[in-house]
């Protein structure tokens, strides 16, 4: 059995195994380190890791898990390799965890996760997106979003083209399970891992990354973005089983998208009009969401 | 049981080369298959496919959207432990080639059937031979066979080798002429097979009671002395893989009754001209060999079976008593010339003697390479001192010329 410890502040039960002790050389503030350690807790002790080459390479140079390095493009059919030898060996119970980044995914990956999602591996494929190619320098990726600052949309031409929706193309697979989460809703996150674990076949997850290197804002504003990316709607606390039963958390408390937008230095170059396209395009994006989901609820 | 009796346990079957791997693969008891469809190799998993359906070979069969995830796919289930298997073919190759090297350069014995054909464009099948060997610096092991039944033999030896050494292998043969056209192949019973190659073993894999990592730096700072040292046991282990090789060969002929050579001499003892060549040029050559020593012509043949790790030195010591080498290549190192003449000009240099080199491109994009263009090969070399060039084309003309 696994031990666990309550952890008071959030009610979570959380287990006392470490498997993501100190040491990663990630930037300060990076959520996606952070919300690496915490699918490992849930998911040990049996879980294998692949990884591909993306920042995370730094989150995993001290796990106490068997990691299986692999290439940009492979993360999915690595990931398949290793369960397809689990399974031979008659090993049903443990886990495998595909841990990427957005080009990893959203890009250069895409058609090995569709076929391993076609296929409906038995994985659990997470995706911490930090909105770019953060490890080579902050280049564009297919995750970030229209009219950010990156070094391959450089001014006076920021990115014109909208973000990637990375959910509803794998919702299209109609895979067994589908979540999105933010490190500021660690209940959520948790309760979706535990799900997740409990799921089998092909499981993915979309996990907003706030980058405070690529994205310009101080490394101790990281959790306090991951929360602001959630109130002004921009980013969507999403569950979809089978592919077509949509659950959708509803924040609670909303806060303008101008105020997401202007505590990130990839925004600053954004003049009056240019927030209020993207506020209305939050909010007709927000209603095709909502009319997509069998469940609403708040958060 | 005496030698006599364990090789004659089996029974003969009309087979294709294409069906001869397949049979290869399953007799070594490959565990997971991930593979994708390219002439001319379909077949082959094809057969693995339906093997695994009906239940004659336990493995999981992956079929993948992409060669580069089928190597993906077998890189990592290796990683797990696993006995893995895949074919493929021109285009599939070269669309593989960055994860040979993840597979090469990280010690996975996978075992893959290469049929060889033509890399476009245009993307049509042909004949050529440019796919394989443009693959020699992936940190594979290569062996090309001439015969159906070798290609069957050679999966079984390649999984000892390879599990060996920690290398991976290609098993090479030619598109049409070997993987569609049916010899009788003698397909040894199971518990033979057993008997000469057991389950896999191996000490380390990816476990979750022990977090080892796979394919990984051991850190930025400390990578690049660890990591350099890792490159030349790659080297070290290829070295190891022609005497492993020898020793299997061996032990293959006490189970089966069947002797292979990492090279083979056809008339060579007295040969004042020696043919090099692979796969099906060198089985035609066998007969254009036997035409031209009734004739009188002192020739022979010399069949490079391992093509990596080359074995320099033994073909050396062969060819430096001929007054002059003949090869022939399917191929073009643009900018050089032909991959196996390449080699052999290599292999040549250190010899006591070095008899002039007579480098031959033919059956290229397509054209067939017939019994007269090897003929022509070695009398050529027969008649001249020298050749003219590093590459002398077999019925190919140059752009401006007739024909």
């Amino acid at each position: 059995m696994i031990k666990t410890k309550t952890l008071k502040q959030f009610g979570i039960e959380i287990p006392e195994a470490e498997y993501a002790p100190p040491g990663h050389t990630a930037c300060g503030g990076c959520p996606g380190a952070a919300m690496l350690r915490q699918m490992l807790k849930f998911l040990g002790p049996r879980v294998i890791m692949t990884n591909p080459a993306s920042c995370s390479g730094y989150f995993g140079r001290a796990l106490e898990v068997p990691l299986c390095r692999c290439l940009f493009e492979a993360a999915a059919a690595s990931g398949t390799g290793i369960r397809a030898a689990l399974d031979v060996m008659g090993d049903k119970e443990t886990h495998v965890l595909v841990f990427a980044g957005d080009g990893g995914t959203y890009d250069i990956g895409i058609q090995a996760l569709s076929a391993a999602a076609e296929r409906n591996e038995n994985l659990i494929y997470a995706c911490y997106d930090n909105e770019g190619y953060m490890m080579t320098g902050m280049q564009r990726s297919s995750a970030t979003p229209a009219g950010a600052w990156s070094t391959t949309t450089p001014l006076p031409q920021p990115k014109r083209e909208r973000k990637k929706d990375i959910v509803a193309i794998m919702a299209a697979h109609r895979i067994p399970y589908i979540a999105t989460a933010s490190i500021a809703y660690p209940n959520d996150f948790v309760s979706k891992v535990l799900k997740a674990r409990e799921t089998e076949g092909m499981r993915f997850f979309n996990l907003l990354a706030p980058c405070p290197t690529g994205w310009r804002f101080e490394s101790r504003l990281s959790v306090k973005l991951a929360r602001m990316a959630i109130q002004s709607r921009l980013f969507a606390l999403v569950e979809v089983e089978d592919g077509i039963h949509w659950k959708v958390k509803q924040p609670k408390e909303t806060i303008p998208v101008r105020d997401y937008i202007k505590a990130q230095g990839r925004f600053s170059h954004l003049k009056e009009a240019d927030i209020e396209a993207i506020e209305k395009d939050v909010d007709e994006e927000w209603k095709l969401l909502i009319a997509k989901a069998s469940v609403v609820e708040e958060i | 049981m005496a030698i006599e009796e364990k090789t004659q346990r089996g029974t003969y079957e009309l087979l294709s080369g294409a069906y001869s791997a397949a049979a290869g693969a399953m007799l070594s008891r490959a565990q997971v298959v991930a593979a994708y469809p390219i002439t001319p190799q379909s077949t082959v998993v094809e057969k693995l496919s339906e093997y695994i359906a009906k239940g004659e070979l336990a493995a999981k069969f992956i079929p993948v959207e992409s060669e580069h995830s089928a190597m993906s796919v077998l890189a990592s289930a290796s990683a797990g432990g696993a006995r893995t298997f895949t074919a493929t073919a021109r285009q599939g190759l070269a669309l593989m080639h960055e994860v040979l090297h993840w597979a090469g350069r990280g010690r996975c014995p996978i075992v893959m059937a290469v049929v060889t054909a033509s890399l476009g464009p245009p993307p049509d099948i042909a004949m050529e031979q440019d796919d394989a060997p443009g693959q020699r610096d992936t940190g594979w092991l290569q062996f090309y066979c001439q015969t159906n039944q070798e290609i069957l033999d050679t999966i079984i030896q390649a999984y000892r080798i390879a599990e060996t050494v920690s290398l991976p292998v290609m098993v090479v043969f030619d598109g049409f002429i070997m993987s569609h056209t049916y010899e009788p192949v003698f397909v040894p019973e199971q518990e033979v097979v057993d008997g000469f190659l057991p389950p896999r073993q191996t000490k380390f894999k990816l476990d979750p009671d022990h977090p080892w990592r796979f394919f990984a730096s051991p850190g930025a700072v400390a990578g690049a002395p660890y990591m350099s040292k890792l490159r030349r046991r790659v080297q070290d282990a290829h070295e190891i893989a022609k005497e492993v090789t020898k020793e299997v060969q061996e032990e293959f002929y006490q189970h089966f009754g069947r002797r292979y050579e990492i090279f083979e001499c056809y008339r060579t003892e007295d040969a004042e001209v020696i043919l090099v060549a692979m796969t099906s040029v060198a089985s035609m050559a066998h007969d254009v060999i036997d035409e031209m020593r009734e004739e009188g012509k002192k020739v022979g043949l010399l069949r490079v079976r391992m093509f990596r790790p080359f074995p320099a030195q033994e073909i050396a010591a062969v060819l430096q008593n001929a007054s002059k080498i003949a090869v022939i290549d399917r191929n073009v190192s643009y900018g050089r010339s032909g991959i196996l003449a390449l080699e052999l000009r290599a292999a040549m240099y250190a010899a006591a003697k070095k008899p002039p080199i007579f480098g031959f491109i033919g059956g290229v994009a397509g054209l067939s390479l017939k019994m007269e263009n090897i003929r022509y090969a070695i009398e050529y070399s027969y008649a001249h001192e020298e050749p003219e060039g590093e590459i002398i084309w077999l019925g190919i003309p140059a752009w401006e010329e007739q024909g």
